[in-house]
């Protein structure tokens, strides 16, 4: 690749790596690669209201217009060449075809003039209606991995999603639990974007094994930046 | 009654005054205190009836429920039909009596809808269910009475509201069914008394609103009474306790009986040798005190505010108890088992002593209890008055108590209280409006039922006493908001939960609607909890994964919060359950615990329990600071306080703010002595600094108390005042309660809370129930995102309206600090000292002891990132 890398020093941003790759976590929840030009969202869970109110829980109809708006946000800060939506985009596989059209306008917008890779998702699997990009199991650029649910054991290189990382640490007393990037150094977690999307915590059983020391290195999302916390310092529960 | 004559039974006054009352088909309210035999003046009128009804012939459809009674506690409809029970099987009446609660089998539950008992014991909760079964109204078509027992506890809370719209629903099914309310004393009796009967205008539209002046039909004015009672109900004499039920007005109300209380109870207030502390609540000091009077009585039963001071209480006396004494635990968080034990022994008479929370309040029946010992404040003369009713349960004779404060401020509560107690004043808290998330729940379970009609259910709903003011608009809102989510995005048509017809009707437009209702009916929704577990493994020490553990389970001990939990470390001792634990780990939902030792023991705080001084004694304690010719009654060391404060600063007049200002450090602190309570200081610490923050006076933290709130700032606060920038008139202005307010209020986690629980009480989002926590985190949607999504959508939305509602009256105490900032308007008095005053030092000592307030979780984000930078040079 042959792409000059933008300025990375975004105010909130945290720049890692991963398998030797540099990226910046940035504090709105998404990840840029530099290098490769790339910005990757994971778990945008839109229709995720709409899909509730099907089974009788009617949450409000707002979720959708909130994802779009912060991710619109980023793409336009960003101007990225790929984009790389991580799975789980729509909470459902009638999510594509239940978006109302002014949504579906702005998403067509913010993909048009670049290469937009739709991760499958286990709530997602197939292609969303009446979209454009390319649907995919997974994805290899400059040396990363790109799918939805990460592998078991270790796995050089892999950016993922569907766990929804979140971390806790105590302090003075007080608990403090923030979605957060999680990474060994090797391989990385992404937080779910999604206006209505939970979290599950790195120390939980699901993520057993993935990382090199047990505990990951979590990057907090704070209010205004992104905070690394030592695998140590971190919390179950 | 001749019957009951015949067989050696002498009825009460009272009893038979309630019982004239009925039988004349009215509702009544009968305010008695405890041991007067408020239950069985209850079921009198119901077992007169039955026992005297024509026995069932062969071939003859079963009859329904005759009588259905009510209570708070499940425990207490258990030893309702325990009581009850026996007296009605040695009369050999025939008549059925069941409870039926939360634990009640399904088989037994399925059986009773088939052929239901004469007599049915059961929960609020219960009822909600049985009214939104598709038979509800042939299951009711029989029912005669609605006994509900501690009214006075039922009508303050959110179940009080369900509650009464079960009962407007109850008498649309039987419109002359009659409501008999039992009642511990309360300060304002008509309140319970109209919402016995049904309020405002009749069913029928054409009475519009004009209609709600209209006087009531009373039920039993038909001119055709009731077959085989008139014999029945010979010459009721009516005596001067008897309040006819008030006609014309256009609020109707109950009969009133009441009984004054028997003889005047001995209460002392603990006179210790011993240093009275400055601050606290643990009443350490007089454990020896306790202990003496312990041993010198039969029976005595300790009350405390909070279960964290319960299971402190409890080991401070078992460090003492050289004499072997049987002292038992009792509160809300213990396993049932356990709980069930030590009521056991309570009544069988084994024990010498237990120590107890609210848990204990009602009126259960616990043996021959001789002397109540209240630790700490009592926060309300009621709630006093009712704890110490607790101690010999016969009228006659009197009730003993000892109050023993836990600090300074609190021996001047509890002799007010005392004060309070002797002079018969109530305080018990006002009523508050129906919540909406509330009547959402109702509605969906009335569409449950059967499909309603919108008019008819307005018309229903506003017969109950706590929706009587309810405007048909926020009702329509209701209605939309449970079909569709009430959002003006009007996206979720496709999705209602209920739909018109064509006739006009709503009803549920799937069977799966009403089963997800059944599993979320009831107003309590009770934190997170966890089952606290024995284990022999031991856990790694430090802030190790759970996922690491293997541990073997042992018995259960109790449950307790999530949120305490999650502040432990592998290792960590705390108390619960009586015993000094050591943490182990958590695993599903279960906190794992070995016996602990020596080493820094904590104390679980718990989120409820905790009753803010109430606004009576708050003035009393504020008009005993006032005037010294009543520090006589006080304690030398408490007397000799006020005076240095006298010496040194001032003690403010009854109706006055007194502030004070001085240096201390590197700081400079301010002290506000209003008198009303944690909550509406806390809300208040915030609110002012917030204002002491833009007006560039760089306030740092604040702490607040029940009696006063410290604020401390770098810039010279004093000064500040002094030169009117800002002046504290300005400072303390009402205005506060506007944008400052709404701006808090906007990522307040207060407010969130409120919200949670609306959510889920108005069938917006799903209880959590216990072991699917955790880890369906990342598949269940949280109340705070939805939250602050709809804030930022749709403030005006009819769930944040029944929020902001709750917050006035709840957590904010919004409601009391707008009547306190009223009343001081231009009567706060600025004393600026060099040094800190002798009544300054109880809210001085609490900070660094309570979290200091403020919401800058990112601070400690920064500072647990800070230490790695430290440890590793640079992240």
């Amino acid at each position: 690749m042959n792409i000059a890398a933008r300025d990375l020093t975004r105010a909130g941003c945290e720049t890692i790596s991963v398998a030797g790759m540099r990226a910046a976590c940035d504090q709105r929840g998404v990840l840029h690669v530099p290098e490769l030009d790339l910005l990757v969202v994971s778990d945008l869970h839109l229709e995720k209201g709409s899909s509730h109110a099907r089974r009788g829980r009617l949450i409000p109809p707002y979720d959708t217009a909130v994802t779009l708006q912060r991710l619109a946000e980023v793409v336009e800060d960003y101007q990225p060449r790929i984009i790389v939506s991580l799975g789980d985009s729509f909470h459902d596989g009638e999510g594509a075809a239940r978006l109302p059209e002014p949504f579906r306008a702005s998403l067509m917008a913010m993909m048009s003039g670049r290469e937009w890779f739709w991760i499958a998702g286990n709530h997602d699997p197939d292609a969303p209606a009446d979209l454009p990009g390319a649907t995919v199991r997974e994805l290899a650029v400059g040396g990363l991995v790109f799918r939805h649910e990460p592998s078991r054991g270790h796995a050089e290189g892999e950016i993922a999603g569907h766990l929804h990382p979140c971390a806790r640490i105590v302090q003075r007393g007080r608990s403090v639990r923030r979605r957060c990037f999680a990474s060994d150094g090797a391989r990385l977690i992404m937080p779910a974007f999604g206006a209505f999307t939970g979290s599950l915590n790195v120390l939980a059983r699901a993520y057993k094994g993935m990382f090199r020391d047990g505990a990951p290195t979590a990057y907090m999302i704070g209010t205004s930046r992104v905070y690394p916390i030592a695998g140590s310092l971190l919390r179950p529960g | 009654m001749r019957w009951f004559a015949e067989r050696g039974w002498a009825p009460r006054a009272h009893q038979l005054d309630l019982l004239a009352s009925a039988q004349q088909g009215n509702s009544v309210l009968l305010i008695a205190p405890t041991g007067a035999g408020k239950t069985v003046a209850g079921f009198l009128p119901a077992l007169t009836d039955l026992a005297i009804r024509p026995k069932k012939r062969p071939g003859e459809a079963h009859r329904g429920v005759h009588t259905l009674y009510i209570s708070p506690l499940k425990a207490l409809a258990v030893d309702i039909e325990r009581n009850l029970g026996k007296p009605v099987d040695e009369m050999s009446l025939p008549i059925t009596m069941e409870t039926r609660t939360g634990d009640t089998p399904q088989h037994k539950r399925a059986r009773q809808k088939l052929s239901p008992p004469d007599i049915l014991l059961t929960t609020p909760e219960q009822l909600a269910l049985l009214i939104a079964s598709p038979d509800a109204e042939r299951f009711f078509s029989g029912l005669r009475y609605l006994v509900l027992d501690e009214l006075h506890s039922l009508v303050t809370s959110k179940r009080g509201h369900l509650l009464s719209l079960g009962l407007a629903r109850l008498r649309t099914f039987v419109p002359d069914l009659q409501a008999i309310g039992l009642s511990a004393t309360v300060a304002e009796p008509d309140e319970l008394r109209r919402w016995l009967v049904r309020q405002g205008t009749s069913p029928s539209p054409l009475w519009g609103t004009e209609g709600r002046a209209r006087p009531v039909a009373r039920p039993g004015e038909s001119p055709e009474g009731r077959g085989g009672r008139n014999d029945l109900a010979s010459t009721p004499t009516p005596t001067l306790r008897v309040d006819p039920p008030h006609r014309g007005e256009g609020n109707a109300m109950a009969d009133l009986i009441t009984v004054s209380g028997g003889a005047k109870p001995e209460i002392s207030i603990l006179d210790s040798e011993e240093h009275v502390p400055w601050s606290g609540h643990s009443a350490r000091y007089a454990i020896p005190d306790v202990y003496e009077a312990i041993r010198k009585h039969k029976t005595t039963l300790l009350f405390v505010n909070t279960r964290s001071q319960a299971e402190l209480l409890f080991q401070e006396l078992w460090r003492v108890n050289d004499d072997n004494l049987p002292i038992a635990l009792h509160h809300g968080s213990l396993d049932v088992g356990q709980r069930r034990k030590v009521e056991k022994a309570m009544a069988d008479n084994v024990l010498r002593a237990v120590v107890a929370t609210s848990t204990l309040d009602l009126g259960i029946d616990w043996g021959d209890v001789d002397l109540v010992v209240h630790v700490g404040a009592p926060k309300g003369a009621s709630r006093l008055a009712q704890r110490i009713g607790r101690a010999n349960h016969r009228m006659d004779e009197p009730s003993r108590a000892i109050l023993v404060p836990a600090n300074r401020f609190e021996v001047l509560e509890c002799r007010a209280a005392l004060e309070a107690n002797y002079l018969g004043a109530q305080d018990t808290p006002p009523l508050l409006d129906g919540a909406l998330d509330v009547l959402a729940q109702h509605v969906l379970g009335c569409a449950c039922g059967a499909p309603f009609d919108a008019d008819e259910l307005y018309a229903e709903v506003t017969g109950a006493a706590p929706y009587a003011e309810l405007d048909r608009d926020s009702f329509d809102r209701v209605v939309d908001f449970v079909a569709t989510g009430g959002y003006a995005l009007r996206s979720y048509e496709r999705y209602a939960r209920i739909r018109r017809t064509k006739d006009g009707k709503w009803r549920v437009s799937n069977p799966r609607i009403a089963q997800q209702y059944r599993l979320n009916v009831g107003t309590i929704i009770e934190a997170p909890m966890l089952n606290v577990r024995y284990t022999r493994a031991k856990g790694k020490t430090g802030a190790g994964t759970a996922a690491a553990l293997t541990l073997r389970g042992g018995p259960v001990l109790g449950k307790i919060e999530e949120y305490f939990v999650e502040t432990l470390s592998v290792g960590d001792m705390f108390i619960f359950a009586g015993k000094v634990l050591r943490f182990e780990g958590i695993r599903e939902n279960e906190c794992y615990v070995s016996t602990g030792g020596a080493g820094n023991v904590l104390v679980p705080s718990y989120a409820g329990g905790k009753f803010p001084l109430s606004t009576y004694l708050a003035e009393q304690v504020r008009g005993m600071l006032a005037d010294p010719a009543r520090w006589k009654a006080l304690p030398e060391q408490v007397a000799d306080w006020l005076r240095m404060q006298q010496m040194k600063s001032i003690l403010p007049r009854r109706e006055d703010l007194l502030v004070e200002t001085f240096p201390r450090g590197e700081r400079f602190y301010m002290v506000a002595y209003p008198f009303e309570g944690r909550l509406a200081h806390q809300t208040l610490g915030m609110l002012l600094t917030r204002r002491l923050e833009r007006m560039g006076a760089r306030p740092l933290g604040f702490v607040a108390t029940d009696y006063s709130l410290a604020i401390w700032a770098l810039g010279d606060l004093g000064r500040l005042f002094k030169a009117k920038k800002p002046s504290l008139a300005e400072l303390f202005d009402e205005d506060m309660l506007g944008d400052d307010l709404e701006a808090w209020l906007a990522d307040s986690w207060l407010l969130k809370r409120t919200f949670r629980n609306c959510a889920v009480i108005a069938g917006l989002i799903e209880r959590r129930f216990p072991g699917q926590e955790k880890n369906g985190r990342q598949v269940t949607v949280s109340a705070d995102l939805i939250y602050d999504v709809l804030r930022s959508h749709e403030p005006d939305h009819i769930l944040l309206q029944a929020t902001r509602a709750d917050a006035a009256s709840g957590l904010l105490d919004v409601r009391r600090l707008a009547e306190m900032l009223s009343r001081i308007r231009g009567r706060i008095v600025h004393k600026m000292l060099d040094q800190i005053s002798p009544l300054a030092v109880p809210v001085m000592l609490e900070i660094g002891r309570e979290p200091v307030n403020g919401e800058a979780n990112d601070t400690l984000l920064m500072e647990a990132a800070d230490l790695i930078e430290e440890a590793m040079g640079s992240a």
